[in-house]
């Protein structure tokens, strides 16, 4: 029988985020290069290699700071099969698509000629479209290491030392614990209204359906933030929201962090074009 | 429309970063002062929201799937200050911890989707839908033209940075640093899928969720309908009892005004008769090109020069020596004369609203 695509689609969706949350607190838990660090140090390193990368303009240099991630993703006890999957070949089917056509339409050099003589393909453009692709799939796997090496609660505790207000701090936690809870109420919501279906719905039934479980959670979610409100007010809650941190710099910290700042600086004056 | 790392410039995410601040910072303080305590819950739960809806598929015509936004039931549900905020977390956390778009990219991402997505869902909302019943037809349409132009324009600004990306960032060989296409391939590349696919997508729930909250729970709707209010979700702050810093900007830009003397020349296009001569064409010839200059002023200018005398002509009461000081005379009766009018308007207004009423 066929399945009704958008419902199923919708539940893959709901249910490959609770897997990729899971993956993260699991990887998280070991006791790698990375997840020995202090948090802050992970959070200020990570962002300093990522805009090493973006501020880099060479080849090469890219390259070698994607050699770097890897081996930084190795002694953290990170699949790299995993990461394959997860993030190069997701990004090299994005990425990919996009800068294909940039061999043919970038002004430049021909190095090869279509027989009809109408294409070429351009110094120019292989260039950009290799340093397009070579660029974000560094980046990315920098970010993932970070994600899955950190609790995301960790991740939201560093941010403070970037001056980020408290509130916004706040506002992220809470966000963040009830997408899971709203995920999870949708998926069910969705789960069972598949289980009475009878048959294939047609794609107007379809989306109806998806509106009004969209509207139900919505209603859901503001019965939610009244509750989660009130249950602030009685706990003495008045606007000003407060952080713990029981972060300790180490001397291996600050160790840790040199090695990022001075990775960075140097990939950034070396991949000056 | 999550742009990863690596597509835009550093100086272009820095520029963005700054709007996206500047928008931020406008929410935070506009929201404060409405009830933060209140807030934070409602904004993070409507963040989630968000975040889920986005991962919901939506069959559309045409046999394809897509998915929304959600800045649109956002920006209708609590605002645009709110809406801001909301989208912008869920499009943080995307990226903190989904890898869904770039960090050095999330300013773009913010600035697109929370902030241009929000004010333009609500600028047409409004536009559409201000004094119409919570349960009229014509909020539904107001929510379809806002999720479906909210939705173009945050890729049409996502697509000009693409666009210039090649134009203001290439090496000595003409490579591309960043996004190679420019404009004449970024925006029909973006405005293609977003006009067939993702704005019908945020169009569909945008509609969809207020007909259900038109039956629903129309509180939701109230807060942004310019209706009356009773017992409504409301995060517009309520307007200033005291006008003190508008007064001040007032006073600042009336003491400003001599400032217009330093200007030389007449502006172009505001001649009066008495400027058609020999020194007044070299003023305009700079401005007019090649056109040939004519030998008199033009009849019906002249005609028409004498129906109405300015009291004040040129901002120089006759009786004032000093030009800078007539300048500020001039705006000093001008900004009194506005405000009488304004109050008159303002009486005539309240009376007539008080003889309507029963």
């Amino acid at each position: 029988m066929k399945r009704n695509g958008a419902l199923a689609g919708t539940l893959v969706a709901l249910t490959r985020a609770f897997g990729n949350a899971l993956v993260s607190e699991q990887i998280a838990r070991r006791r790698g290069l990375l997840q020995t660090l202090d948090p802050r140090v992970r959070v200020v390193g990570l962002l300093a290699l990522v805009l090493a990368v973006t501020l880099s303009h060479r080849i090469d240099v890219v390259v070698m700071l994607f050699l770097g991630a890897l081996i930084l993703a190795l002694l953290s006890y990170l699949s790299l099969k995993s990461l394959a999957i997860r993030v190069w070949l997701v990004v090299l089917a994005f990425t990919g698509v996009i800068a294909l056509p940039a061999l043919f339409l970038t002004p430049g050099d021909p190095i090869v000629t279509s027989p009809a003589g109408s294409l070429h393909i351009t110094s120019q453009g292989v260039t950009t479209a290799v340093l397009l692709i070579a660029r974000v799939e560094t980046a990315v796997t920098l970010t993932t290491l970070l994600v899955l090496t950190t609790p995301w609660m960790q991740i939201l505790k560093s941010l403070r030392t970037l001056r980020i207000p408290q509130e916004v701090v706040m506002m992220l936690a809470m966000t963040h614990r009830y997408i899971f809870l709203l995920a999870q109420t949708a998926s069910q919501m969705f789960e069972s209204r598949q289980s009475r279906t009878v048959g294939v719905l047609d794609r107007s039934a379809e989306r109806h359906m998806t509106t009004r479980t969209a509207g139900v959670l919505l209603s859901k979610s503001v019965e939610l933030s009244n509750d989660v409100f009130l249950a602030m007010q009685s706990r003495g809650f008045r606007g000003d929201a407060k952080v713990l941190s029981e972060f300790r710099m180490r001397s291996w910290d600050y160790v840790g962090l040199a090695a990022f700042l001075l990775a960075g600086v140097i990939a950034v004056w070396a991949g000056r074009s | 429309m999550h742009i990863p790392d690596g597509y835009l410039s550093p100086s272009t995410c820095a520029v963005l970063y700054a709007g996206a601040g500047v928008g931020w910072y406008g929410a935070l303080r506009r929201l404060k002062r409405a009830f933060m305590t209140r807030l934070i819950p409602l904004i993070s739960v409507f963040a989630a929201f968000s975040f889920v809806l986005m991962m919901f598929n939506l069959p559309l015509p045409g046999g394809t799937t897509g998915h929304a936004i959600g800045v649109t039931v956002a920006a209708i549900v609590l605002g645009p200050s709110g809406a801001i905020l909301a989208i912008s977390l869920a499009v943080t956390i995307q990226a903190l911890f989904f890898g869904d778009g770039g960090i050095t990219t999330l300013g773009a991402n913010c600035f697109n989707m929370a902030i241009v997505g929000s004010l333009v869902a609500y600028a047409t909302y409004r536009l559409v839908a201000t004094g119409a019943r919570i349960a009229s037809r014509r909020r539904l349409v107001g929510a379809a033209v806002a999720g479906y132009l909210a939705a173009n324009a945050a890729a049409f600004v996502a697509a000009i940075e693409f666009g210039i990306q090649p134009i203001l960032f290439h090496n000595a060989n003409g490579v591309p640093l960043y996004a190679p296409y420019p404009l004449s391939i970024a925006i029909p590349a973006m405005m293609i899928g977003h006009l067939a696919v993702a704005g019908i997508a945020e169009a569909v729930i945008a509609a969809g969720l207020v007909a259900y909250l038109q039956v629903a729970d129309p509180s939701l709707l109230r807060g942004t309908s310019g209706l009356p209010e009773s017992g409504t979700l409301r995060l517009q702050p309520a307007p200033q009892k005291s006008l003190r810093k508008l007064w001040i900007t007032v006073a600042l830009l009336m003491l400003l005004t001599p400032l217009g003397i330093l200007a030389g020349g007449t502006a172009w296009g505001e001649w009066s008769t008495n400027r058609v001569n020999a020194a007044g064409y070299k003023e305009i010839a700079p401005g007019s090109q090649t056109l040939p200059q004519p030998s008199a002023a033009p009849a019906g200018l002249q005609r028409l020069s004498s129906l109405w005398t300015a009291p004040i002509p040129n901002y120089a009461p006759q009786f004032v020596k000093s030009p800078s000081f007539g300048y500020l005379l001039s705006a000093m009766f001008g900004v009194g004369l506005l405000i009488v009018s304004s109050l008159l308007l303002q009486r005539l207004w309240q009376s007539r609203r008080a003889a309507g009423q029963p």
